[in-house]
């Protein structure tokens, strides 16, 4: 299945810091066919720095999507029943309005003169583009990790345009735990002099401080068992000690590749913005409490968490889960055994399609 | 909800699912009710009681294995431990809670039953009944913890930790002033009538809350 995005141009978006962009443009790619009632749409929504590349092989990079082993015929999201949407987030460097974007008051990139975003700021725009397509209720939205939060933000916000919600590895807020480690990316990001103060398109990328931030981040996604399995302390080359700060493991050898790599496809100020977007969610903002937000919503719920997630831990699932039984709400919950940490909501394809196909076709056999 | 669905009083009992109490919780549950089925296993019972008495459906299960297989029958069975899973429920949540053939296995049977009163407007309770002939008969004869086709397990290695009888049943509901709204006695897919608590070897209660309770 060879796929290529699409964009769309809208007049503006008003963020919810009440700050108005215009205009904003969104990339996004289908997968499947909209029936005649239009029924069928499922939105999929990529985590920090996924893109809307899901699933297929795209036409510009050759490469799968990021959801490709979980969207396609015959897979969890069955693209010969459902019409799959994935758009690359608000802030994003990959086709979608961000701080990288060219600010048509000035004509140069928007850099840190881009305004603050927000999970329920990238809902809204989702939401433009859903109803641009026609669309006017979701059979169901899907993501793990930050594409978690913002199925909790749709099915609280456009509550009558969610029929099912899949909540994957993710939580209604960050701890400090996580809020820490953004952090840390941050600042090694903001502490490369190449980042200068935002200014650096047209010029050297902060190219080592991103690189760091994505070290951070590698550590984060994998478990101690993941590590020790895949790395163990494994030397790089067969003559041992080198007795110098070469990447001399397997392991440093490892987070220095991933970084390098993750600077050719990511902008370090859209790094900036939407961890900070991931960090100042809260879902219960602007209700009493978990409870009260979720209230709101009339989706079908399922959540999934991994026992070795430490980063996105089971334990915040469960209070999701205890929030939307205290209100009555329709939920299941499971907790899948993996070793992969919180990488597992991306790699543990078997057991979620079972759950997610299961599920899902019981949603659509309802809503017919 | 208010009126109790008409039992049909058929001798044979048309299983359900190859079991004689989910027949009779399907004849009980009123169509279109929010059942809550407590050890629900892989959601078989919740699955038919979707499909055939378009019921709102949620399960209670602790093994990981028969919660996703529940899941992928597309029920809403949340992983979880029975003996303290209700407590999120707002009192009332529930039309039905269900408890089939697992009060045996709870760690404090009476405080799940208050429980389920709790969260449940009706409540039914299926059990095995440890009172049947062949069961005194297996004790009596052999003078060991007995063995029968309802209890056929080892005592070292029983998932049963309480065992009890209608009798026992039937004054729990007194003492604690439960109104028995319904309850039904079965031999195999037979229901019997005379003497349950020496021939039933299942039992099927539905009780509420009594009147003063309420």
């Amino acid at each position: 299945m060879i796929v290529s995005t699409q964009s769309v141009r809208f007049d503006s978006i008003q963020l919810e810091s009440g700050v108005v962009i215009t205009p904003v443009d969104v990339a996004y790619q289908t997968y499947g066919e909209l029936n005649a009632n239009r029924s069928n749409a499922i939105l999929a929504l990529h985590a920090f720095t996924g893109d809307a590349h899901a699933a297929g092989i795209s036409e510009e990079s050759g490469k799968p999507g990021w959801w490709d082993n979980m969207v396609g015929p015959h897979k969890a999201f069955d693209t010969n029943k459902y019409f799959v949407i994935c758009a690359n987030v608000l802030g994003g460097c990959r086709g979608t309005t961000g701080p990288s974007s060219i600010d048509p008051q000035t004509g140069k990139p928007f850099a840190m003169s881009f305004p603050m975003i927000t999970i329920g700021d990238m809902v809204r725009l989702q939401h433009k583009l859903v109803t641009h397509l026609g669309i006017s209720r979701l059979l169901a939205v899907a993501g793990g990790s930050m594409g978690g939060m913002q199925v909790l933000e749709w099915a609280v916000r456009y509550p009558d345009m969610v029929a099912a919600a899949f909540p994957i590895a993710t939580t209604g807020r960050h701890s400090a735990q996580q809020i820490a480690f953004n952090e840390v990316g941050r600042q090694a990001i903001m502490a490369d002099p190449d980042w200068n103060g935002g200014n650096y398109y047209g010029q050297n990328p902060p190219r080592r401080g991103l690189s760091v931030a994505r070290m951070v981040g590698h550590i984060t996604y994998m478990s101690d068992d993941s590590m020790r399995e895949k790395f163990g302390r494994r030397f790089k080359s067969r003559e041992g000690i080198a007795f110098a700060f070469d990447d001399e493991f397997e392991v440093e050898s490892y987070l220095r590749y991933r970084g390098s790599q993750f600077v050719d496809r990511f902008d370090a100020n859209s790094y900036l913005y939407i961890t900070k977007a991931m960090d100042v969610f809260d879902l219960s903002q602007g209700f009493p409490t978990l409870g009260a937000a979720l209230e709101q919503a009339k989706a079908r719920f399922l959540v999934i968490s991994f026992t070795s997630d430490w980063l996105y831990p089971s334990y915040q699932s469960l209070e999701i889960v205890s929030a939307l039984r205290s209100r009555g709400k329709d939920v299941a919950y499971c907790e899948l055994s993996s070793n992969y940490g919180h990488d597992a909501f991306l790699v543990e394809v078997g057991e979620q399609t079972e759950l997610i196909r299961g599920f899902l076709g019981r949603v659509q056999k309802e809503a017919a | 909800m208010g009126t109790t669905p008409p039992v049909t009083y058929r001798r044979l009992v048309k299983e359900v699912l190859n079991r004689g109490d989910y027949a009779i919780i399907g004849e009980l549950i009123e169509p279109g009710s929010k059942v809550l089925d407590l050890g629900c296993s892989e959601g078989e019972l919740l699955e038919w009681l979707m499909d055939n008495k378009n019921v709102r459906a949620s399960g209670v299960e602790l093994n990981r294995e028969r919660v996703q297989q529940a899941i992928a029958r597309g029920v809403s069975v949340y992983q979880g431990d029975i003996d303290q899973g209700l407590i999120d429920y707002p009192p009332k949540t529930f039309d039905y809670v269900i408890l089939s053939q697992t009060l045996q296995q709870t760690l404090k049977p009476l405080k799940v039953l208050k429980e389920m009163l709790r969260v449940g407007k009706q409540i039914i309770v299926a059990f095995p009944n440890f009172g049947h002939w062949s069961v005194r008969l297996s004790h009596l004869l052999s003078g060991r913890a007995p063995k029968t086709g309802l209890f056929p397990y080892d005592w070292y290695d029983s998932p049963n930790i309480h065992f009890l009888t209608v009798d026992d049943f039937e004054d729990l509901c007194r003492e604690q002033k439960w109104g028995v709204e319904r309850r039904f006695f079965l031999s195999g897919n037979r229901r019997v009538t005379v003497m349950p608590n020496l021939t039933a070897e299942i039992a099927v209660y539905m009780i509420r809350e009594s009147e003063k309770n309420l």
